[in-house]
């Protein structure tokens, strides 16, 4: 984690105090003149609608704040309140020239050339006209629409307009910038380049205030991070912390995550539950990536039975199996079990698998093929695997990257033909 | 650095909600003013007659009303003598180009908020530049629209007169009065959606209530005592007080009165007394204090009950 740059003498840039938004939503809204007339004693009735409940926080000078949650957990409605777009209970202080992005080309209009939209949106975000216009040619030419800078906005692709939408956000220079989910849009070289003026706008010091639900994002800029849930403060803190957390709310309270469905088999023994658990042996819905994890599974048997195999299989998404355990290997005689004894077969491994959603299928089955099956326990239950970040493969084990240039690369001795450029 | 430390009296005074006005002059200029030409070159630089297009209306009308009233009905030939009548045609194009501006500036108002609706979720900025940008729009308009009756005017055999400098005045009081409305009417939109088809029948009202077509005169014989030329005269002289008190009719008839012709009374001789210019003055502030009071009250909400 980065560390917080804080300027001594100086105030923080936001505090918020004990800031709560309602909204009053009208269960029948009334909206004209006549209704009100005709029936002038009869009240609209109101639901109460909190949307954000008690949140108090500090944002130091220069530091980059990450406001993380659920959707609907209210940071954008904390977004908005800061930005001062909605007036809130409690108080919001705010210092230095504020920029909000709170979703892009916002008042551009589709039948202006990009020069007259670059310069209304300039003044909107708080430029002067003439700051404007002279900052029109570097946001043409970062948005890389200068051959196209005469075309009404209408005929723009959805990627030129966001291109120049945001170009024309971060050119207004101002101290305090507020920034909702922009990453979301724009192809993979321009998402490049937003990190890269977000990086750039962190180096030089200025405060950013950035709402997202991309940890990945969360962990690589934020210096801290705060996290909402319902409208309330849950955490606020280091971000990779927020992230775990964050995980934990999405998938934490889900049904599937303890299961306890009887399956098919001959019936001399049933799996009653099986559940994950982490490093510290908690049941867990989901586990981090990189630690070591264990499936377990409490069976009962019924009547007496000789060296039942247990196996595991953990499919992934796509229903491939993407690791397979068994007692067969290593403990081939598991032994005699009485009728009604109970048993717990665990499988403890380092978690390497890729973040996402796993379905295990307990097997318990008579000695041999594996086929003779006992009791099936499956689609009862799931856990997901939680990482920082994914790059797309099935596992993800620690790999030793080496970069190396010149001569004497290994395997230099291949034919020029074949040979990479480095 | 947690909240709990923070001396908050050291802060200074905590941000407000979204407001009508800001504490920048320059920027709430600059974003109105930004703002009209924009939308003023979206109606004109798209189409091959630009400009002419929105000239055609108000000409068209005027086209009508003079065929009608000087050719069929014979208004200015019916009173020989009465020299209030002289130039009527540039009178009636006058009138409807101030009119013209009016309804347009209010019934371009009753909806730009909700029009605007993205840039008041997701924009911070004051609130009042929604409005008053419709109003300096129309403005353009009124502008380039009277340079069209004062050539009009020169054509028809008016000559310039020293009255002529009140003209600024005159068209600066009819837009303090149309942005009092405009602030008004785009508030109240927010909550009553047939204001829009209310307000379209009072501009009709207002329309034919005030001097466009008919002249003062006609009106003052009208409410005035029965006399052997007038026998159907309604003989209760103080309406015409009233019809004088509405605003509209007093600028409407100030431009006829100034620019035009000086044998058309002014407003204030209809009234009586300079003094009593007060009652349609007064009107006119309090439209503006009254419609900056509601907008201003509304405007911290305006995000959430659109």
């Amino acid at each position: 984690m980065p560390a917080i740059p804080r300027d001594t003498k100086g105030l923080p840039a936001i505090v918020a105090r004990e800031v709560s938004k309602t909204f009053r939503v009208p269960q029948e809204r009334k909206h004209t003149l006549k209704e009100r007339v005709l029936h002038p004693r009869s009240r609209t009735r109101h639901q109460v609608f909190h949307a954000l409940n008690d949140i108090s926080f500090a944002v130091a000078e220069g530091e980059f704040f990450g406001i993380a949650g659920r959707n609907g957990s209210g940071k954008s409605t904390l977004l908005k309140c800061i930005a001062g777009i909605y007036g809130v209970e409690g108080e919001i202080w705010r210092r230095g020239r504020v920029s909000t992005f709170i979703e892009l080309g916002v008042g551009f209009n589709a039948d202006l050339a990009a020069r007259d939209n670059v310069i209304l949106n300039g003044i909107m975000l708080g430029l002067s006209p003439r700051e404007a216009r002279k900052r029109y040619d570097s946001v043409i030419e970062f948005a890389e629409l200068k051959e196209f800078e005469d075309l009404k906005l209408k005929n723009y692709s959805s990627g030129m307009y966001v291109r120049l939408a945001f170009s024309v956000a971060i050119q207004v220079d101002a101290d305090l910038l507020l920034i909702d989910e922009i990453l979301a849009v724009g192809d993979a070289s321009f998402q490049q380049k937003c990190f890269d003026v977000f990086n750039r706008m962190r180096d030089s010091g200025k405060t950013i205030v950035f709402v997202t639900h991309d940890m990945g994002a969360l962990n690589r800029f934020c210096h801290r991070a705060l996290l909402l849930e319902r409208g309330s403060q849950v955490y606020i803190g280091d971000p990779q912390e927020v992230g775990d957390r964050y995980l934990e709310l999405n998938f934490g309270r889900d049904p599937e995550a303890a299961g306890t469905a009887e399956g098919r088999g001959d019936g001399e023994a049933r799996v009653l539950e099986a559940w994950v658990e982490d490093d510290q042996g908690q049941r867990q819905p989901a586990v981090p990536q990189g630690r070591r994890m264990t499936l377990r599974a409490r069976v009962s048997f019924m009547v007496e039975v000789e060296d039942p195999q247990a196996s595991v299989y953990v499919h992934n998404e796509e229903h491939k199996a993407v690791l397979v355990a068994s007692t067969v290997l290593e403990h081939e005689h598991s032994g005699r079990f009485r009728s009604g004894e109970q048993a717990v077969f665990s499988f403890s491994f380092d978690n390497v698998l890729a973040p996402g959603r796993y379905n295990p299928v307990f097997n318990l089955a008579h000695r041999g093929s594996g086929l003779d099956v006992i009791d099936r326990f499956e689609g009862a239950f799931s856990f997901v695997v939680t990482a920082q970040q994914a790059l797309g493969g099935i596992v993800d084990v620690p790999v030793e990257v080496v970069v190396e240039r010149g001569e004497s690369v290994p395997g230099g001795d291949l034919p020029p033909s074949l040979e990479l450029p480095v | 650095m947690s909240a709990g430390t923070v001396p908050y009296e050291s802060l200074g005074r905590p941000i407000r909600g979204p407001r009508a006005l800001n504490d920048d002059p320059a920027r709430f200029w600059h974003l109105t003013f930004n703002i009209a030409v924009n939308q003023w070159k979206l109606r004109f630089f798209g189409s091959a007659l630009g400009y002419l297009w929105q000239l055609v209306r108000p000409l068209l009308l005027f086209t009508v009303l003079y065929v009608f009233f000087t050719k069929i009905a014979n208004v200015n030939g019916a009173h020989p003598g009465d020299h209030s009548y002289d130039n009527y045609g540039a009178q009636l194009l006058g009138s409807i180009v101030l009119f013209t501006f009016f309804s347009e500036a209010t019934m371009g108002s009753v909806r730009c908020v909700l029009d605007n609706e993205a840039l008041v979720r997701k924009i911070q900025f004051p609130r009042m530049v929604i409005p008053l940008s419709i109003v300096l729009l129309s403005m353009f308009n009124l502008a380039l629209n009277l340079v069209v009756v004062f050539v009009f005017a020169l054509l028809a055999g008016v000559r310039p007169m020293l009255t002529w400098l009140e003209l600024p005045l005159i068209v600066a009081v009819l837009a303090v009065l149309v942005a009092g409305l405009s602030m008004l009417l785009s508030s109240l939109f927010i909550y009553f959606r047939d204001i829009q088809p209310i307000w379209e029948v009072i501009n009709q009202i207002l329309f034919y209530s005030s001097p466009v077509i008919i002249a003062v005169p006609a009106v003052v014989k009208a409410f005035g005592p029965k006399t052997a030329l007038s026998p159907r005269a309604l003989d209760v002289p103080w309406l015409a007080h009233v019809y004088m008190s509405n605003p509209l009719a007093v600028i409407l008839q100030q431009f006829r009165h100034a620019m035009i012709n000086h044998a058309t009374p002014s407003p204030a001789a209809v009234l009586g007394s300079d003094v009593m210019l007060l009652i349609p003055i007064g009107i006119v502030i309090g439209v503006f204090v009254f419609g900056f009071y509601v907008f201003n009250r509304t405007a911290p909400y305006v995000a959430e009950n659109l």
